[in-house]
């Protein structure tokens, strides 16, 4: 096995490094990337979409390797060649699920194509539950998780609630600037408790929102779930989202929360089944348990505004799909995936399209593997899966997206 | 009323329907439209005129090309299966199920019950442009394909995953002799396969069915494939007259709703508009940049040739090289200088053994006192080209390649050939081949594919070259596999681009795949100094121009570059020859007879095809077999093979089981099923329930399961678990039991004891998409902890209503546990046992490196027989991999399958005369790790890292050359070390 030795991240590095982000969700990085700045981080969140990305990818990650590891490399490998950093004072920062999906190797892709570049002594932070590598130099404190737990959970209700808006704008762009304004409203607040006063936050970026003049023309609404870079990342997507926003539908992705606490129910589940990691459930609990909490509060705001559809909190989610997979199958998004589906389905969104990265593996399980029984279910659901890779082309793609809204739209009439 | 127009462009042909008045169809076209897409639009609407220019008329486009006018003439569009569905209930409402299929695209659409339209995924390619290549392949033209097909006599197993893989699948029995109506049926076959497992994904296809699109309506053969695979009755297919023409009819319907009416004015006016969008694709940068570097790049590659000489009046010895490809036979006549006294290059047009003849009879006839001093023969065909004319040498292609290599540049560093369907990769240090890349079925953009895609469009193969070097905007098409390109390609007809830019991006393409995906490199300079590409494909100046950009180096390309291998073992028949050759004289070349047939092996259970060739002298070859059997009448059982040992131990399990009490209990023989059987099958025993095994895996088997299959991308040993179900439910037992394991057993040498999501959440897919009317029990349960496995598992069983007292749990664990140690410790006996026979009879081995479920005959094909037979040891992963220390790694090392790889690539670093070949199953996620560390551990020790990537594809041709040339570089350095 090729012998690459760590480099750990210093708390020297912490004064002296700019640390770069590879980007998955806009809102919520910008969030995650102004939190780590509270925290005494220099950091930088990429932004770059090119296609040298994927050229940089295709060099050096391995042919068979999922789509998402290809693009997270190259996009980082595309940024240290570009020139505009110093290379003795960068480090990277990336994801480890830690389960038994190849995405917790990810990193290990990343070292590999820096020690092939010649750059093998920038370090790579690795953001994990599992305690898998730790860096003297980036520690959570219990603030920096507090601060993440509401970082994510406002991106979540600006993402939710900027779907319901942006469709029906009668201004183009107005939808936009809003966004832009409370992302860097919100990412600010983390340097003081301002993000703690999550009552009158919440009202504020509702009725901010609900400001923007809006029509009330119907128009198809179409889920997003998969891999959740693919489901996310509009450059691993094509930008699916801005895609079905010109095919004239309302896109619904839900939130980055439920992925987290999702992780955090695997481990209670490690447990229950097999008698393991039995410290974990303990912190997962108390995890789960305060993210369902702070859902909830966020719910019940926007209900008691009143504009605006709310999304389910966790615990509406996470046993949906007990007649159709077990909640052991823990690897990639799981269980989570096909309960996905189901909950929007269930919330009257039956036109879903499903993102994967070509050959995924636990896709093969929770997603292509569920329709069948979802379809017999529920006969007038409209999902459609589509692969994602750095040889598919667009057009593949968007043809089989168009039938699939072509069906969304032709329900949506017969149902007048 | 107006007049309704439907325009259907898809990926490869264009169909108009116009509808009146009253909706008669008063015009229908189907044609081809060679990527002229913008072009063929407007000339259609033109030849329209004089149907349409004195109404006001409705238009809608469809089809996958129709998108991008669409969008560029702001015209109406409908999604093709939309409008074919509407079509369908219009006209044919009384279908149940529509099969379409179009150039690129399948679709199957149920009508009955809950609306399902299903498009083929991303990687499936084998449909109308499917058929044109393999039509391509036999040298014959659609309708033939067609006719032929209707005689055939038997049907070979082709992989229906894509066409690529099919035609992996289909080039060797071609040059095996096969007869091509067998062929041809086998072919639609494939597509029906394809069709099936891609698109039904657990429904049935019943009922009346109607087929639509091109192929289905011009192709009888295709559609007898289909109603005989579905097991319908002839009465319950339709084949509507407008078949072909069926999406447009359904764009024209849909036109109907729109709201805008042109006149043919308008139309007109807005098509134009759209041919004169500007091209909106970036393109890559030109080829080259003026007239002066074209004229520079054509000079110096002018120099790397070899002198001809005139045959007819040669006297002096003269030495043959025939190199028998996948798809051209290449034969080259050398006199005692290395010079070139004649020379060839032919398609085999599906029969390398007439071109030989053919050849050999004008070789004669030029210089009928011609003295052929030695002969020989490499590529695929080398068996069957040897015997049938008697050739002196046979030698596998990469030393042959070397060979012809080194003549031109002695201090080569680096060899790429790519030919018609292979590519080939040498590097050369000290003097020998170091390392040898071969791209496998899932890269092979190649040359062929070139070829095919160039007559697709309507240009032979040199016209379409010499276009791209003036392409001024190259494609960008992606590098994956040519299904893929097919696809971009779409994509950039769909923007606008030209032929120029097409023909140029299919060879940076083909490029960019070789140096990315086959070779894998992270630098050019990687490659070293100096270069030689060879191979057919070369020989386009395209694809050559592209490599040195590509490379931002100079190459050297023999312009004997499609040659290379004839004129190599025709180097080394020089090398070996005694002075005369046993090669076929004049008059026996000129009465030289050839037949072939077809029979199943009968001599085990795996009942291989084989093909028998008969040639004139009464002399006999078999071709297609996977062991030395049929040849020799018995196998060499003496060289040890832990695969063959490893089968027959778990099949040994089946003589076991006895009646119990508690019922029959199935356990599917699958996946991790493999390496645990001897776990659950004690366990059970001892709870006396009477366990069934499924019986051992087979096509057969396979085809029962295929239509319940979600995901076609899986890899095959996941797909084979839905035919092992099919077979035990045919086993009349009381219950399934297969569990799911997110852990596998902990042998304490990785950082965690993972099973890959597709082993361990298998049961899932097989309770959500099989009709399973038995219990079917699938507790989530770990075997590492036993306290912890005694508990869950009593407490499982009770749920599923067996109630057995803690103390039969205990006792049958403990036998359970007691017989995986000792199945363990069996195997590891095993690879003790092979390796001191191998040393002792001085025999290489080979470590076979995979997962358990990789010795299933099914999923490895005979690779295993076919190591032993070539005279190599055959020793498995897992009997070695607990035999040296775990030494932990920076690398994420959590799965216990591929843990043991690199403990067998660490292992066998310290024994000598051993190599590794890794075993991947196409489709599988986590080899794409464990590929490139294998790979390091064994470069670090000097050894050499092979691969073979197996799926449905049963054919060892590619295999067997591969092998072959691993044990040639074993040999070879041996011979370096002595």
């Amino acid at each position: 096995m090729s012998k690459i030795e760590r480099v750990e991240f210093t708390k020297e590095m912490k004064k002296t490094h700019t640390i770069l982000i590879p980007n998955m969700l806009h809102m919520h990085f910008q969030i995650l990337e102004e939190l780590l700045i509270s925290e005494g981080y220099k950091v930088e969140l990429l932004k770059t979409k090119h296609q040298n990305i994927v050229n940089e990818g295709v060099k050096n990650v391995h042919n068979d390797t999922c789509y998402p590891a290809l693009l997270v490399v190259g996009q980082m490998i595309d940024a240290l060649k570009s020139g505009a950093y110093d290379l003795d004072k960068v480090a990277l920062i990336i994801t480890q699920t830690g389960g038994g999906c190849r995405a917790s190797n990810y990193i290990h892709l990343l070292r590999k194509a820096l020690r092939n570049n010649g750059m093998a002594h920038i370090p790579v932070i690795s953001v994990n539950f599992y305690g898998l590598e730790k860096n003297s130099g980036f520690t959570f404190t219990y603030r920096f998780l507090i601060k993440a737990i509401y970082g994510i959970i406002y991106g979540d209700l600006l993402m939710w609630i900027s779907n319901q808006c942006k469709p029906y704008e009668l201004e183009a762009g107005a939808t936009d600037a809003m966004d832009k304004k409370w992302t860097k409203k919100v990412a600010d607040s983390l340097h003081s408790t301002k993000f703690l006063h999550i009552k009158a936050n919440y009202k504020e970026i509702l009725d901010d929102y609900a400001s923007i003049a809006r029509s009330n023309e119907q128009k198809v609404k179409v889920g997003i779930v998969g891999e959740i870079y693919m489901k996310y990342s509009p450059l691993g997507n094509n930008s699916l989202e801005e895609f079905l926003l010109n095919e004239g539908a309302e896109p619904v992705v839900t939130g980055l929360m439920d992925f987290i606490a999702y992780c955090c129910e695997n481990m209670i589940l490690d447990y229950s089944l097999y008698g393991i990691n039995k410290m974990n459930r303990n912190f997962a609990r108390v995890v789960i348990k305060y993210i369902i909490h702070s859902q909830r509060k966020m719910i019940k705001a926007i209900k008691k505004h009143g504009v605006f559809r709310p999304m389910s909190d966790f615990s509406q989610i996470s046993n949906i799909a007990s007649d159709y997979i077990s909640k052991g199958v823990k690897m990639g998004e799981g269980w989570l995936l096909t309960s996905e589906m189901l909950e929007l389905i269930e919330s009257d969104v039956n036109n879903i399209v499903c993102c994967q990265p070509f050959g995924c593996l636990p896709n093969h399980i929770v997603a292509k593997g569920m329709m069948r029984k979802i379809k017999d279910n529920y006969p007038y659901s409209n999902i459609v899966a589509i692969d994602y890779d750095p040889g598919a082309s667009s057009i593949n793609q968007e043809n089989r997206i168009k039938l699939m809204l072509s069906n969304a739209k032709l329900n949506m009439e017969e149902s007048k | 009323m107006t007049y309704k127009i439907g325009l259907d462009i898809g990926s490869t042909t264009i169909k108009a329907v116009v509808l009146n008045d009253t909706n008669e169809v008063v015009y229908k076209s189907y044609e081809r439209h060679k990527s002229r897409v913008r072009e063929m639009a407007l000339e259609k609407i033109e030849e329209l005129k004089p149907i349409i220019k004195d109404h006001k008329f409705k238009i809608s486009l469809t089809g996958s090309a129709g998108l991008g006018i669409a969008n560029n003439a702001n015209l109406p569009f409908v999604q093709e299966v939309f409008a074919t569905t509407k079509a369908v209930r219009k006209y044919h409402n009384d279908s149940d199920v529509v099969i379409e299929l179009g150039g690129e695209d399948a679709k199957i659409i149920f009508l009955r019950g809950a609306l399902e339209e299903r498009m083929n995924s991303t990687c499936a390619g084998g449909t109308g442009a499917f058929i044109d290549q393999m039509a391509t392949l036999l040298n014959v033209d659609l309708a033939e394909l067609d006719s032929l097909s209707q005689n055939y006599t038997k049907l070979y197993p082709i992989a229906s995953r894509c066409g690529v893989f099919a035609k992996t699948d289909i080039q060797p029995l071609l040059n095996q002799g096969a007869q091509k109506e067998n062929l041809a049926a086998s072919i639609f076959q494939a597509v029906v396969d394809q069709t099936i497992t891609g698109l039904a994904q657990g429904r049935t296809i019943d009922g009346n069915i109607l087929f639509l699109g091109g192929p289905l309506s011009f192709n009888k053969g295709l559609r007898d494939r289909f109603i005989e695979t579905l097991k319908i009755d002839e009465s319950q297919a339709t084949l509507p007259e407008m078949g072909p023409y069926f999406v447009a009819l359904g764009a024209a319907i849909s036109a109907e709703s729109e709201t805008q009416d042109y006149t043919y004015a308008q139309l007109m006016d807005a098509l134009k508009r759209a041919a004169n969008v500007k091209v909106s694709h970036e393109g890559l940068p030109p080829l080259f940049n003026n007239d002066d570097e074209y004229l520079e790049f054509k000079e110096r590659h002018a120099k790397a040739k070899v002198q001809e000489v005139d045959l007819a009046s040669y006297k002096g010895k003269a030495y043959l090289g025939v190199d028998a490809g996948s798809t051209t036979t290449k034969i080259v006549l050398l006199n005692e200088n290395h010079e070139i006294l004649y020379q060839n290059y032919t398609s085999n047009q599906g029969n390398p053994v007439d071109v030989v003849q053919e050849q050999l009879t004008k070789i004669y006839s030029i210089n009928p006192e011609i003295q052929i001093a030695g002969s020989g023969v490499t590529g695929y065909g080398e068996e069957l080209i040897r015997q049938a004319f008697h050739m002196d040498q046979g030698e596998v292609e990469t030393i042959s390649h070397y060979t012809a290599a080194k003549h031109f540049e002695p201090n080569v560093d680096f060899i790429i050939d790519i030919g018609g369907q292979d590519m080939k990769c040498f590097k050369i240090k000290d003097n020998r081949i170091d390392e040898i890349i071969l791209n496998e079925a899932c890269s092979s953009g190649c040359g062929s594919f070139i070829e095919t895609f160039a007559n697709s469009l309507g240009y032979d193969i040199i016209q379409f070259s010499q276009m791209g070097l003036m392409g001024q905007h190259p494609v960008d098409l992606g590098s994956r596999c040519t299904v893929f390109m097919n696809s971009s390609v779409k994509q950039a007809q769909k923007n606008g681009a030209t032929v120029e830019d097409i023909s140029a991006g299919l060879a940076i393409s083909v490029v960019k795949n070789a140096l990315y995906k086959v070779i894998r490199i992270a630098d050019p300079e990687d490659l070293g100094q100096n270069i030689v590409v060879q191979g057919g494909t070369f020989l386009n100046d395209t694809v050559l121009r592209s490599f040195e950009k590509e490379l931002d180096k100079p190459v050297v390309r023999p312009q004997i570059s499609g040659l290379m291998g004839a004129f190599g073992i025709a180097l080394i028949a020089q090398e070996k020859s005694n002075g005369t050759s046993t090669i076929l004289s004049k008059e026996e070349v000129e009465n030289f007879t050839h037949t072939s047939k077809v029979v199943n092996c009968r001599l085990c259970g795996n009942n291989c095809s084989l093909t028998i060739n008969t040639f004139g002298d009464g002399k006999r070859l078999i071709a297609g077999n996977k062991c030395e059997r049929p040849i020799k009448g018995e196998a060499n059982f003496d060289i040890p093979n832990v695969y063959a040992l490893k089968m027959a131990k778990l099949e040994s399990y089946k003589e076991l089981s006895k009646p119990g009490k508690r019922g029959r209990l199935g356990l599917p023989m699958v996946l991790n099923m493999y390496e645990n059987l001897p776990f659950w099958h004690t366990f059970f025993t001892a709870l006396d329930f009477e366990v069934i095994v499924s019986d051992r895996s087979s096509k057969a088997i396979y085809n029962k399961g295929q239509h319940t299959i979600p995901s076609d991308t899986a890899c095959y040993p996941a797909k084979l678990v839905h035919g092992h179900i099919v077979n035990l439910l045919e086993k009349d037992l009381d219950a399934i039991f297969y569990p799911a394991m997110t852990y596998n057993f902990d042998e304490g040498i990785s950082d965690n004891c993972f099973n890959c999501p597709v082993v361990a959440y298998y049961p899932e897919v097989i309770q959500a998409n099989m009709d399973v009317k038995i219990p079917f029990m699938y507790p989530y349960i770990s075997v590492n902890d036993k306290k912890d496995f005694m508990k869950k598992i009593r407490r499982y069983l009770k749920e599923q209503g067996y109630s057995i007292s803690k103390k039969e749990i205990v006792e049958a664990s403990n036998l359970a546990y007691a017989e995986y140690e000792n199945h363990t410790n069996e195997i590891e006996s095993y690879a003790r046992e092979a390796l001191e026979y191998a040393q002792k009879e001085d025999l290489k081995i080979i470590c076979l490196a995979g997962r358990p479920y990789h010795i299933d005959p099914e999923i490895n094909h005979g690779i295993d027989r076919l190591i032993t037979s070539l005279g190599c040891a055959v020793i498995s992963e897992d009997s070695v991999a607990r035999t040296v220390e775990f030494e932990k790694f920076q690398v994420l090392n959590q799965w216990t399958y591929h843990a043991r790889l690199y403990q067998a690539a660490n292992y066998i670093a310290n024994i000598e005369n051993c190599e590794l070949v890794q075993l991947v199953s196409f489709g599988c996620g986590l080899d794409s790790i464990t590929s490139d560390e294998i790979h390091d551990i064994l470069h670090e020790n000097n050894k050499m890292y092979t691969q073979l990537k197996i799926d449905e594809i049963d054919n060892l041709g590619a295999v067997k050359i591969r092998i072959r040339s691993l044990l040639a570089a074993m040999e070879d350095r041996e011979e370096a070390n002595e």
